[in-house]
């Protein structure tokens, strides 16, 4: 079943989630319900694919690209993925607020063993948790 | 008799002039803004450059609505401009889409457009508020037809998958209820003495009575069933005329109902400056706007280059690129000066030799995921069967919302709407999904809103993944407080010989208010630097 987050959101928080935190042009007051993501390979399917690619390979666009998750050798510590996924990288989105720890400890072994990687030792979100910035990034106009 | 030669008071333009000329610009716009003008954004007329030294050269990378306005004062002013385009095409995200389209996406993904003729869908840029005044101008100046866009539609649903059993109910209906179970708590509160310690009798006085009016309540201060409420939320058996006309009222829904469905969202929504009413659409596609800037600039304009690096020293620009005119042959261009109007998420892979600040601010501006649906039906059953002429419907599903055509109301044959406008996790989801993937979720979310004739009607659709889309990789730019405050002006400011100019560059971001405002300051900067120079 999906699970609607966004509602229960609005009826929690209802001041600290008003209309307007969202971006200028997209008509939407809030973001759409978001997925289950229990495994990494929700995750994967669901957030990272759109870039990297149901492969893994990436893309070349206008002389620049999606780096390829495949057989990529930055990927060897747990913690360089980890730290991109919470802080963004150049033209890549922060996703401290959309995903939880957990779901970043999953998607960050999920890539780590697959699309031709191979390094199997476990990420946890005891790894994750102190990599949260301070002062998480926060859109604004 | 008359007098054949009345004193006029001077008009409103009479006198604006006088403070203008008088007093220069500044003061002009300080009175203006006290009469009433110049809200919105900050445009108040474009920038007068003249004067530049002849044979200046200037490079302006990316033929968007920042380049080719850039181009276009920068000529008048008297430079020499090329203009480098990556795509075919100009206009950049200023873009839509018709039947015979082709759209192939990164991940390979071809979708062929099979819109009926005239009929297209604009899934960039699709609106304009009234305080857009810089954009509004030079649709003026270039001859760009405009029309009202319908924003707000009383007619339109509202849906949350867990609030009236999950099923669409009218915009009108809940505004209806939800403000007058407001007004009436607010009333109730006045006569029970519960705000007697927070405003005076007359305060009290006035409230009372304006809650009566705004709330659509009875007298007695209720909000129910009745004529007052119907007159707003609509009759159960509409008025109608002869002996059968007496309407009958309908039932608001339960308070709690109301309170609990978050709806009201919708309504805050639409009271945002951005979305207030009048907004605007060109007539025929946002993409009328890209062709009158296109018309002015077309003669400085290389399509199909692309970028590989921007380097400058004392003595000039030189950009490298790959003509693929011819088979990606590499060229070098070269100038005095270069408006880059590149978005960020590709410009912080080229090789470009600007400062350490200026390097880490490109660096600091991330793009958003964002996918747009055109769909096309058979026919306008939302005019036919509902009644509903434009604006827009909601939903808490990942589609977010349907937007009817604000155009060709009543015509028969088929019509495209936009079937999902997304951001943030929808997104990236959609994003994802194969074109086919994206359309069958599209259909099966629209037909809750329209049930029966949703998936019934449809005839075909595109979609647009702007993260998938080679020469923007996302949206558009997303600012973060931190990365304003240390990156900001930085982003703005005059790099030597080069200067950032495009929506990114500006606070209106993902408008493309923001794009004509960032290149007007850009080409100021520039004029200034240059003239500086000579």
């Amino acid at each position: 079943m999906r699970r609607i987050v966004l509602l229960s959101t609005l009826l929690a928080l209802p001041l600290l989630a008003p209309p307007g935190t969202a971006h200028a042009d997209s008509a939407s007051a809030f973001e759409g319900a978001v997925q289950p993501m229990t495994t990494g390979e929700d995750v994967y399917h669901h957030v990272c694919q759109s870039c990297h690619m149901p492969d893994g390979k990436g893309a070349m666009g206008a002389g620049a690209q999606f780096p390829a998750l495949a057989g990529n050798a930055k990927l060897q510590a747990s913690a360089y993925p980890i730290y991109v996924i919470m802080n963004g990288y150049g033209g890549m989105p922060w996703f401290s607020e959309m995903l939880t720890d957990q779901q970043i400890a999953n998607v960050v072994a999920y890539i780590r063993t697959h699309f031709g990687n191979n390094y199997t030792d476990p990420v946890t979100p005891t790894e994750v948790t102190p990599q949260r910035p301070a002062i998480p990034p926060k859109e604004i106009y | 008799m008359t007098d054949p030669h009345p004193h006029k008071a001077p008009t409103r333009r009479q006198i604006l002039t006088r403070i203008g000329t008088l007093a220069g610009s500044a003061a002009l716009y300080q009175a203006m803004t006290t009469m009433g003008h110049a809200q919105g954004t900050d445009f108040t007329a474009p920038p007068v450059l003249s004067g530049a030294k002849r044979g200046t050269r200037v490079l302006v990378l990316g033929a968007g609505l920042a380049g080719m306005l850039s181009a276009y004062e920068l000529r008048k002013a008297g430079y020499a401009v090329q203009v480098l385009e990556f795509q075919g095409r100009s206009g950049g995200r200023n873009i839509s889409l018709r039947g015979g389209d082709t759209v192939t996406e990164l991940g390979g993904a071809v979708q062929k457009v099979g819109f009926a003729s005239g009929n297209y869908i604009n899934p960039g840029p699709w609106r304009i508020p009234y305080h857009h005044q810089g954009l509004l101008h030079y649709c003026r100046e270039f001859g760009v037809e405009l029309e009202p866009f319908v924003e707000l539609n009383h007619n339109s649903w509202l849906h949350s998958s867990t609030a009236f059993d999950g099923k669409p109910v009218r915009y009108r209906e809940f505004s209806s209820d939800f403000t007058g179970f407001t007004a009436e708590l607010l009333g109730k509160a006045i006569d029970q003495h519960r705000l007697d310690d927070v405003m005076g009798a007359d305060e009290r006085a006035h409230l009372r009575t304006a809650m009566e009016q705004w709330g659509g309540l009875d007298p007695d201060l209720a909000y129910r069933k009745g004529d007052t409420s119907s007159l707003r939320r609509g009759y159960t058996r509409p008025q109608g005329g002869g002996i059968e006309g007496a309407p009958i009222p309908s039932d608001p829904f339960a308070r709690k109902d109301v309170l609990r469905s978050g709806l009201w969202t919708w309504m805050a929504f639409h009271e945002r400056l951005e979305m207030q009413t009048t907004m605007f659409q060109p007539v025929g596609g946002m993409d009328m706007i890209g062709r009158g800037f296109n018309r002015q600039v077309h003669d400085l304009i290389t399509l199909n280059c692309k970028v590989t690096s921007i380097r400058q020293d004392d003595h000039g620009v030189r950009v490298m690129y790959n003509d693929m005119n011819h088979g990606g042959v590499v060229r070098q261009a070269q100038a005095d000066y270069c408006v880059c109007t590149i978005p960020l998420s590709i410009l912080s892979q080229l090789d470009v030799q600007v400062s350490a600040p200026l390097k880490a601010a490109i660096m600091a501006v991330p793009y958003a995921s964002s996918v747009k649906m055109g769909m096309e039906f058979r026919r306008r059953f939302w005019e036919e069967d509902d009644q509903i002429y434009g604006g827009i419907s909601y939903t808490d599903q990942p589609i977010s919302q349907i937007a009817y055509p604000s155009h060709g109301y009543f015509s028969r044959g088929p019509a495209v709407l936009l079937g999902g406008y997304m951001f943030g996790p929808a997104a990236f989801d959609f994003a994802g999904m194969t074109p086919q993937a994206r359309l069958e979720q599209a259909l099966a979310q629209g037909e809750v809103l329209h049930p029966g004739t949703y998936r019934k009607e449809f005839s075909n659709g595109v979609s647009l993944a702007w993260s998938r889309v080679p020469w923007a990789l996302g949206c558009c730019s997303m600012w973060s407080e931190q990365a304003r405050k240390t990156h900001y002006k930085t982003l703005c400011t005059m790099d030597n010989r080069i200067v950032l100019a495009g929506e990114h560059a500006s606070y209106v971001g993902c408008w493309q208010e923001g794009a004509i405002l960032s290149a007007l300051d850009a080409v100021t900067q520039l004029h200034k630097r240059a003239q500086g120079a000579s």
